[in-house]
């Protein structure tokens, strides 16, 4: 597993309150680890923040499970 | 219950009227606030009032440039902000068939635009803290509409459907938006009314009097007290009865 994969999974364990097994590559934020609207929101700033990149809003929708965001990230820090 | 100790708050307009007592008094209640205003006198004046060290944020809400500094101005100086008073405003009142796009655009980018951004600025903390208190200054005028302030109507009534949508999107997380719309208030602009002029609004106002400044404060303090945290998405109307709605 990536530091990248890592360092997200955190963020989406501690802002999500779920288990760190349920953050799988295909676990939707939405449908699968109980996100509003909202909380995508606010784990796209909290991505930001991390890893001191800007998501714009098209990517940001575009980020929809936790291995979309991993490759996002990977990418924008590479 | 109304105690606002360790709350930080920004207020814009804080340079007098209602805004300077909106900052009194929420400095008497505990909190830690910020004044901005365009006069950097007066906002000295409403610090000296307020006895307290409270940081002193010029800014003139017409220019987004400067709109958009205040808020990391406001989280520089006191560490975050966790209640927004919306307050300033003004007028550039003409009859709609003369009325001039600047100065529809001019009252519109204060009121509503200024208010837009600041809103948005102070969300990011407020939505991490899980707490935050956003007050919009509106208007009777918002709420039901007043010949020659077509502009201002708009404006105050933008107030209003703004937050009301905003409340929406950030209940969830603790954050209340709420509106004030007070209806005549006694001012230095009140002040310069004639008898009979000052007779005709009063025929209006069942209370039979202008309301004060501090009567407005009251209200700010309440809706960002604990004691208002079920409140959200409301228009209080501080009005002596003119407007029951």
């Amino acid at each position: 597993m990536s530091d990248v994969a890592d360092r997200v999974r955190k963020i989406v364990v501690e802002h999500l309150n779920v288990d760190a097994e349920k953050v799988t590559e295909k676990a939707s934020f939405i449908d699968d680890l109980g996100a509003d609207s909202l909380d995508q929101v606010e784990l796209v700033m909290a991505f930001e923040e991390e890893f001191s990149v800007e998501i714009p809003d098209d990517a940001a929708e575009s980020i929809q499970t936790f291995g979309d965001a991993v490759a996002f990230l990977t990418k924008a820090t590479s | 219950m109304f105690d606002l100790t360790g709350k930080r708050a920004l207020v814009t307009g804080a340079s007098g009227g209602i805004g300077r007592e909106i900052a009194k008094a929420l400095a008497a209640a505990g909190a830690t606030v910020a004044l901005s205003g365009t006069r950097v006198g007066a906002l000295e004046d409403t610090q000296k009032e307020i006895g307290k060290d409270c940081p002193i944020l010029p800014a003139n809400l017409s220019k987004l440039d400067e709109v958009d500094k205040l808020v990391p101005a406001a989280e520089a100086a006191m560490g975050g902000v966790d209640i927004l008073v919306n307050n300033a405003g003004m007028t550039r009142d003409n009859l709609f068939m003369r009325m001039k796009d600047e100065e529809w655009d001019e009252v519109l980018a204060v009121n509503l635009t200024a208010a837009f951004h600041l809103n948005r600025a102070v969300l990011r903390g407020m939505m991490k803290a899980r707490w935050g208190r956003i007050i919009g200054i509106s208007s009777v005028v918002g709420v039901m509409g007043n010949p020659g302030q077509g502009n201002y109507a708009a404006s105050k009534a933008g107030l209003i459907g703004m937050n009301k949508a905003l409340a929406y999107e950030v209940a969830s997380r603790n954050i209340t938006v709420n509106s004030i719309a007070p209806g005549f208030i006694s001012s230095a602009m009140t002040d310069e009314l004639n008898d009979k002029q000052r007779e005709q609004i009063l025929s209006t106002v069942p209370a039979g009097r202008l309301g004060t400044a501090q009567e407005v404060a009251g209200c700010a303090v309440f809706l960002a007290s604990d004691a208002a945290a079920y409140i959200t998405g409301h228009t209080l109307n501080v009005n002596g009865g003119m407007a029951m709605i």
